[in-house]
């Protein structure tokens, strides 16, 4: 919202995080020169910049969404020299390739975090914390109400409802975005219990991710040619758009599910009305999140997207400088996904 | 208490009713007398006295969880319940309880006269040994409030289901002012002769609102109109000397009608009369905000007395000389009603007057009058029909009139919370006045989650300046606003206060310079207040 003061190393403008000397700016919401990208959801990488720079095993998500743009990447760890700013990617453990982006000048260093989470996935490269003087962090699930089960806890879960439906002759289907979610599910999904059908949305990903030589589950996209009753027993992955959708309604007798960290909350998962939510985020829980700034050792603190003005007071009582800064990142949401409305339509 | 927090999972993981009754009979089905027997009471709202103050819990949750506690009560600002925020923020167990349902809620009971410093020992060691659902069941039973998306009706029906018997005599059974502490499962449920509570009421039979036109129920000649009266709708027994007064909620609110407590001696024993409990002064009505107003009050002055007297605007005579006259039919019931009014004259006691009509186009023409007799609209039964119980379709249909309506535009936006955490849901909206926006009502539903979703990314990028949870927001956006009725009020700047204000649609095809003005609200005001 306010600029501390005209001197920082990364400034909040309308357009974007923005550092002047560099002339470089950081998951930009306004079409800009140069941006640098912390990973391909749709908040944080947008249409019409003039040049990308995004992490190597980012890239072609973020080429395959934005279609033929300028895009460079880079290796996480490698620097980069812009006009005497030095710029290095580093592991966000958010999705595949995601980055944390280091930004050194005159001896002052900042991170911008974009979305990150501590728990090592094993499809994400695992979180790495960096040093620094100020970190901008986000704070989608920054209450400590939000407390995540060790993912295989999780998984267990899942696989017994997919188990228990199959065992009823139901279709399981869950969602989750297409990005990064949707591929998490999947390597954690039990392929003894019956076929994974996979949304439009979701193969293309899973496509890419392929290409990139990610082992992921064997998985079949819904298409027209398939009979209804080959559904029953197995599950269907898809994005959060197709929920209720007239696609979804073709599979039936059905139990729906969500996971995201939002299903932490009763409220969200009966307004929802789906049988199951399943606590799932790629966001940092509560004790991450202050576990991770505290690694950082960072004596600044900016808040982007999330519960920004509690978190800040928060840190402002833990004696840290902090400021709530105004985005246009939008976090995780169980209402709308990331996919680009374009690759939301498969119909059967 | 692990059956009775898995039941509540249960119920909370499934929308089929199928499956939430099913879930109900098995836990019936495993658990004892005492266990049941609370289960039942938790389902139809008598929760244990509160033994401890949630002023006490929160703080002692902030502590445990090591948050300072204005978090906490950000937390439960963000998750819109107390029960569930202390559920969440505490560290994980430390051991395992094994007690039973009737156990915990005996626990807390013993806690009642004891010093916070033991309260607070009891409550945390529970805390300790529980994981999250058996938490969350535990403070629910001290903070009151359950809500375990099972109505009533479903765990009646499982009840019912599980013991053998009619869903019907299994509602009666468990009206009335019975309590865990008064009576044992045996007795309530399974003993001959449930009519030994002589305040027991009978299950209210509900009306359906009517979405098509009347012409569509066919005959005129099969049915009887009334108005819908603007009050609260109650059941006024006389039994053995005694008067009770229940409310639709299940409420025995006796006391709060010292008008009806003459009706003791005059009205036969064993008379039970269905009735709206209707604020009414000088030969007519006064407005629902009148008995609001006086519900609200610990005590019912003489002043009170004068300005908000009510009556009861009878509608149907459910019991007579101690004979349940339910089954019988409509126009029968009507007569004796007729009777026992004429011949226990009481000026509380007024006959709910019968449109006479012969065609269903003079009915249309009498909805029309309503708001002239401060009423809601018309009662449509038919004259047939027995008195059934809660809300079944067919023989009683309710048909409101149109709300009032006016185009508002949005100020501020605040983010709701449960259901609605994260979504800006609560609107605060102004009319013209000259070349001011001046606010005028809240409103919070009414919208899709759909639309409540897009305005909320409009509220993020509109915002113009930040209050705590409120946001002024750019006016840009005009919603018709409902309601159903429109007082004067000297505590709004607007000065006036509407009735269950509600958006009724989202205005995209409306600009601003559109929006209704304060003097338009003024003439509504003159007009319907
Ligand atoms: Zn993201
Ligand atoms: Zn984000």
């Amino acid at each position: 919202m306010k600029h501390k003061s005209s001197t920082d190393l990364l400034q909040f403008t309308p357009k974007g995080i923005w550092c002047p000397p560099a002339d470089v700016y950081i998951d930009p919401w306004r079409p800009v020169k140069k941006a640098m990208i912390t990973h391909g959801h749709a908040d944080h990488s947008r249409y019409g910049h003039r040049s990308y720079l995004a992490s190597t095993t980012a890239g072609p998500a973020i080429k395959y969404r934005l279609g033929d743009i300028n895009l460079q990447t880079i290796n996480f760890g490698e620097k980069i020299n812009v006009n005497g700013v030095q710029f290095s990617f580093h592991p966000a453990g958010h999705i595949l390739g995601s980055a944390q982006i280091r930004v050194e000048h005159k001896g002052e260093v900042w991170v911008a975090s974009g979305d990150y989470k501590l728990e090592d996935d094993g499809l994400a490269e695992a979180f790495e914390p960096v040093k620094c003087h100020t970190f901008i962090t986000e704070s989608t699930f920054g209450l400590p109400v939000y407390d995540w089960q060790p993912q295989e806890a999780v998984f267990a879960d899942i696989n017994d409802w997919w188990r228990k439906n199959a065992a009823e002759g139901k279709v399981s289907f869950i969602t989750g975005y297409s990005l990064g979610k949707a591929q998490r599910i999947l390597q954690g999904l039990d392929s003894s219990i019956g076929k994974i059908y996979t949304h439009g949305a979701v193969e293309n990903i899973n496509e890419v991710m392929r290409l990139q030589g990610i082992p992921l589950p064997d998985t079949i996209r819904v298409t027209g040619d398939i009979s209804s009753k080959d559904y029953p027993t197995n599950l269907v992955l898809a994005p959060p758009s197709a929920l209720n959708s007239a696609w979804m309604k073709k599979f039936k007798p059905i139990s729906i599910a969500i996971a995201s960290g939002w299903m932490t909350l009763r409220g969200a998962r009966r307004r929802k009305a789906v049988e199951r939510g399943f606590v799932l985020s790629d966001h940092v829980d509560w004790k991450d999140l202050n576990k991770a700034i505290e690694a950082t050792e960072a004596s600044r603190v900016i808040v982007t997207h999330g519960y920004t003005s509690i978190y800040t007071k928060y840190l402002l009582e833990l004696g840290l400088d902090a400021e709530a800064a105004q985005t246009e990142f939008t976090g995780e949401s169980i209402d709308e996904d990331d996919t680009p409305s374009d690759e939301k339509d498969t119909t059967l | 208490m692990k059956n009775f927090a898995e039941l509540f999972t249960q119920l909370d993981q499934t929308t089929k009713t199928l499956k939430k009754v099913a879930a109900l009979v098995d836990f019936f089905e495993r658990a004892n007398d005492e266990d049941r027997l609370w289960a039942i009471a938790i389902l139809s709202h008598r929760r244990p006295k509160r033994t401890v103050k949630t002023s006490l819990m929160r703080v002692w949750a902030a502590e445990l969880a090591g948050v300072p506690l204005w978090l906490f009560e950000e937390s439960y600002h963000v998750v819109g319940d107390l029960a569930e925020t202390i559920a969440l923020v505490l560290p994980p167990p430390t051991t395992r309880h094994d007690a039973s349902l009737s156990d915990w809620i005996a626990v807390i009971k013993s806690l009642e006269k004891q010093e916070d410093a033991l309260k607070k020992e009891v409550v945390v060691k529970a805390w300790e040994g529980m994981a999250y659902p058996e938490r969350f069941v535990f403070n629910k039973l001290i903070t009151g409030g359950f809500r375990v998306g099972v109505s009533q009706k479903l765990m009646m029906r499982a009840l019912a289901q599980f013991e053998g018997q009619e869903e019907n005599s299994i509602a009666h059974r468990l009206m009335g002012n019975w309590t865990p502490d008064n009576t044992t499962y045996e007795e309530l449920i399974r003993s001959e002769n449930p009519l030994d509570d002589v305040s027991r009421p009978y299950p209210f039979y509900l009306a359906y609102a009517l979405e098509s036109e009347p012409a569509t129920l066919g005959d005129p000649a099969n049915w009887q109109v009334e108005r819908k009266w603007d009050g609260i709708r109650g059941q006024v027994i006389v039994r053995e000397g005694n008067l009770f007064v229940w409310s639709r909620g299940e409420e025995l609110v006796t006391d709060k009608f010292p008008e009806y407590h003459h009706l003791a001696d005059l009205l036969p024993d064993g008379t039970v009369i269905d009735g709206e409990i209707l604020p009414y002064k000088a030969g007519q009505p006064l407005t629902f905000n009148v008995l609001q107003t006086r519900i609200g009050r610990k005590n019912v002055t003489k002043k009170i007395l004068e300005s908000a007297p009510v009556v009861l605007m009878c509608y149907d005579l459910l019991e007579l000389e101690g004979e349940d006259l339910r089954t019988r039919p409509l126009q029968q019931r009507r007569k004796l009603l007729e009777k026992v009014v004429k011949e226990n004259p009481s000026e509380v006691l007024l006959l709910s007057e019968v449109i006479q009509f012969s065609e269903w186009e003079q009915t249309a023409e009498e909805r029309a009058n309503s708001r002239q007799h401060l009423s809601e609209g018309l009662m449509i039964k038919k004259l047939d029909s027995s008195y059934r119980s809660g809300r079944k379709k067919g023989d009683w249909w309710k048909w409101k009139i149109d709300p009032l309506t006016i185009d508002a535009v949005m100020i501020y936006a605040q983010q709701g919370h449960g259901r609605r955490a994260n979504l800006y849901t609560d609107y605060t909206f102004a009319v013209w006045n000259d070349e001011e926006l001046v606010p005028f009502t809240k409103a919070y539903s009414g919208l899709t989650d759909k639309e409540f979703n897009k305005i909320t990314a409009w509220v993020r990028k509109n915002t113009k300046e930040r209050f705590g949870p409120v946001r002024s927001v750019k006016p840009e956006l005009v919603f018709e606003i409902a309601f159903e009725g429109i007082n004067a009020s000297s505590r709004h700047k607007s000065g006036v206060a509407l009735r269950f204000p509600r958006m009724l649609r989202w205005r995209t095809d409306k600009k601003i310079e559109e929006a209704n003005t304060l003097a338009d609200l003024k003439s509504m005001l003159e007009l319907y207040g």
